[in-house]
């Protein structure tokens, strides 16, 4: 019998599984755990928007551009709506376009990039050449551009969002697979006869997907900003629908921005808050999904 | 290094294609033409007709693609349905302020940034780092409008210290500096936003230079630490961030919207929102059409520039 005894042959111990590896990884970042706590917090708070509102968002009430008070704890806009109500729906609304996009997105370029490092050539060459072309408009100016022609619906928004930024998950899932096919357990999958899609989805995806949750997580804060963005110029979300973004839309006048700070500021300062928890979780992933660190 | 930059023009080519086609399908998807849009209702409508034969649209869609590329080939982005001015002229005029304003925040923007990483870097893992970390995600998180109206609001509206918007002050001498204390807001903003993302690069890349042997032969023959990481560290460290210098391009001209909204500032910018809001849809193809060639020379640019700068890259 040797001296020395691998982990697996010592009793009591096992092996940690990745998962678990992951996980402890993650809870040690403490601003993840945080950004985690308040995220889970703001999508509750956006599920249950509906019980959670004083009044619906859309009704007028009594009072008019009135300040914060016992009855309107963030007080009324200009046409007598309640603020923190529409903060929550609005919050819903911005969620939901975040989440949804990026799951658009990043299915769709995963499997693009998948096939492009999968089967290389001409194909290879011809979606490396898309995101060239795709990744050259500025991001900001092609969607407001395209949203102001087709009208700005909740699904345009997201689907023009997800349009421009697919290329960077298909660059990315390319580079992963192109270095993930050398490796000796793809080989083996290819040596069985394994058929193509079951290689692709049962052995190359668990390899490459750390990287893709990572930018998926980052994905979900800028586009949240984009959004916000896009309303805040007037073309992303539609009033009297409520997002974050257009709550702001109103501060451009000089009398809001410095009369009835009510009315901007807490839009503001939520998005920064959902911004900074997703981003937050987003830098606890990449750290815990780093099999090197 | 020769045949890398020709390697590297042949693949900016069909892309160059790329981004007039995809331009010109977005074109396409505006609703209405510009014969409905020039001219007036009381018309007849065979003299519609004609007008529609004389400019091509009623021919097939690749004719009058290959119309409007020559057209663009030869500088002529068409005319703009608002002011009937060539759009190549409206965008040349607006585009001094722009280039001004992404300019000065890409250079305050790297100005923060690559101390900031360095020092970052240097001190992992401390209270330091993690403050300047928790920075650096504010940085990234705070909507651009967001910080832009906080920063009028206080420092221009409560304090006074600051105008709030323009490029000059109307009646002023609009010398430079007078356009200088303009900028400062606005390039305070897109600057912030663009250390933050930069800070991140400069700490990961000086990491990876830091755990190098070279650096121990350096601190080995006895130098001193801050020649260690200022000097031999940093020159190699820099290198990743050239390449990504080049990536903020995009979001310098797609943020100046925004900010140049919230600043009034009479740039590119405003030249879009101006175009958006009387559907002006030739001034915004032409704006899509010159913002993507100048992302794509610009990636080109910093190609190049991070070939010459590490010898090992070839094109692949």
């Amino acid at each position: 019998m040797s001296a020395t005894t691998l982990p697996w042959e010592q009793p009591n111990t096992r092996v940690e599984g990745y998962v678990r590896q992951v996980r402890r990884k993650f809870v040690r970042h403490r601003l993840a755990i945080w950004g985690l706590a308040v995220t889970i917090l703001l999508i509750l708070t956006a599920l249950f928007a509906p019980w959670l509102t004083p009044y619906p968002p859309n009704d007028v009430t009594s009072a008019f551009g009135a300040k914060p008070s016992a009855a309107h704890w963030l007080g009324t806009d200009q046409v007598g709506r309640d603020v923190l109500s529409r903060l929550l729906y609005g919050t819903r609304v911005s969620l939901f376009i975040g989440f949804t996009t990026v799951a658009i997105y990043v299915t769709f370029g995963t499997f693009v990039g998948m096939a492009a490092g999968y089967y290389g050539g001409w194909l290879d060459m011809a979606v490396m050449r898309m995101t060239d072309i795709f990744l050259s408009f500025p991001y900001m100016l092609v969607v407001l551009v395209i949203v102001s022609m087709l009208g700005s619906q909740i699904s345009t928004i997201m689907i023009v969002l997800a349009l421009f930024k697919w290329p960077t998950i298909a660059m990315l899932v390319r580079g992963s697979v192109l270095a993930a096919k050398e490796l000796d357990y793809i080989k083996a999958g290819v040596a069985l006869g394994f058929r193509t899609p079951r290689i692709l989805l049962r052995h190359m995806l668990p390899t490459i997907i750390g990287p893709i949750i990572v930018s998926a997580t980052f994905g979900v804060a800028g586009t949240i900003l984009s959004e916000a963005g896009l309303s805040f110029l007037g073309m992303g979300v539609k009033s009297p629908q409520a997002s974050l973004g257009n709550m702001l839309h109103d501060a451009q006048s000089l009398t809001v921005l410095t009369e009835q700070q009510w009315l901007w500021m807490p839009a503001g300062c939520m998005i920064l808050i959902a911004v900074l928890a997703v981003n937050f979780v987003g830098d606890g992933l990449r750290d815990a999904l780093d099999a090197k660190a | 290094m020769g045949t890398y930059i020709v390697k590297r023009l042949f693949i900016a080519v069909p892309v160059f294609v790329g981004i007039t086609v995809l331009s010109f399908l977005i074109m396409n998807m505006a609703p209405g033409n510009p014969v409905d849009m020039l001219i007036n209702p009381n018309i007849p409508k065979e003299l519609l007709e004609l007008k529609r034969e004389r400019l091509g649209l009623n021919d097939p869609l690749y004719v009058q693609y290959a119309n409007w590329l020559g057209g663009v080939l030869r500088g002529d982005l068409g005319y703009s349905f608002s002011s009937y001015a060539p759009v190549s002229r409206l965008i040349g005029e607006r585009i001094g302020p722009t280039l001004l304003l992404a300019a000065a925040s890409l250079l305050l923007g790297l100005l923060i940034a690559i101390p900031v990483g360095i020092i970052s870097a240097v001190k992992r893992n401390s209270k330091l780092d993690y403050f300047l970390t928790g920075m650096t995600f504010l940085g990234i998180s705070i909507p651009p409008f967001f910080l832009g109206l906080g920063l009028i609001y206080v420092v221009g509206i409560q304090f006074k210290w600051l105008p709030t918007g323009g490029m000059t002050t109307l009646g002023g001498d609009g010398g430079a500096g007078d356009i200088l204390l303009h900028m400062i807001l606005p390039v305070t903003v897109l600057g912030a936003a663009i250390a933050g993302k930069k800070v991140r690069y400069v700490r990961a890349s000086m990491l990876e230079v830091l755990g190098q042997d070279y650096l121990r032969t350096a601190r080995a023959k006895g130098l001193r630490e801050l020649a260690v990481t200022n000097k031999h560290a940093l020159r190699n460290a820099l290198i990743p961030v050239i390449a990504v210098v080049g990536a903020e391009i995009p979001l310098l001209l797609g943020g100046s919207i925004v900010i140049e909204q919230v600043f009034q500032w009479p740039g590119i910018g405003q030249l879009t929102m101006e175009a958006i809001l009387s559907r002006d849809y030739p001034v915004l193809m032409g704006l899509n059409l010159i913002a993507a060639c100048v992302v794509l020379l610009t990636n080109l640019f910093t190609d190049v520039l991070y070939a010459a700068a590490d010898p090992r890259i070839t094109y692949g």
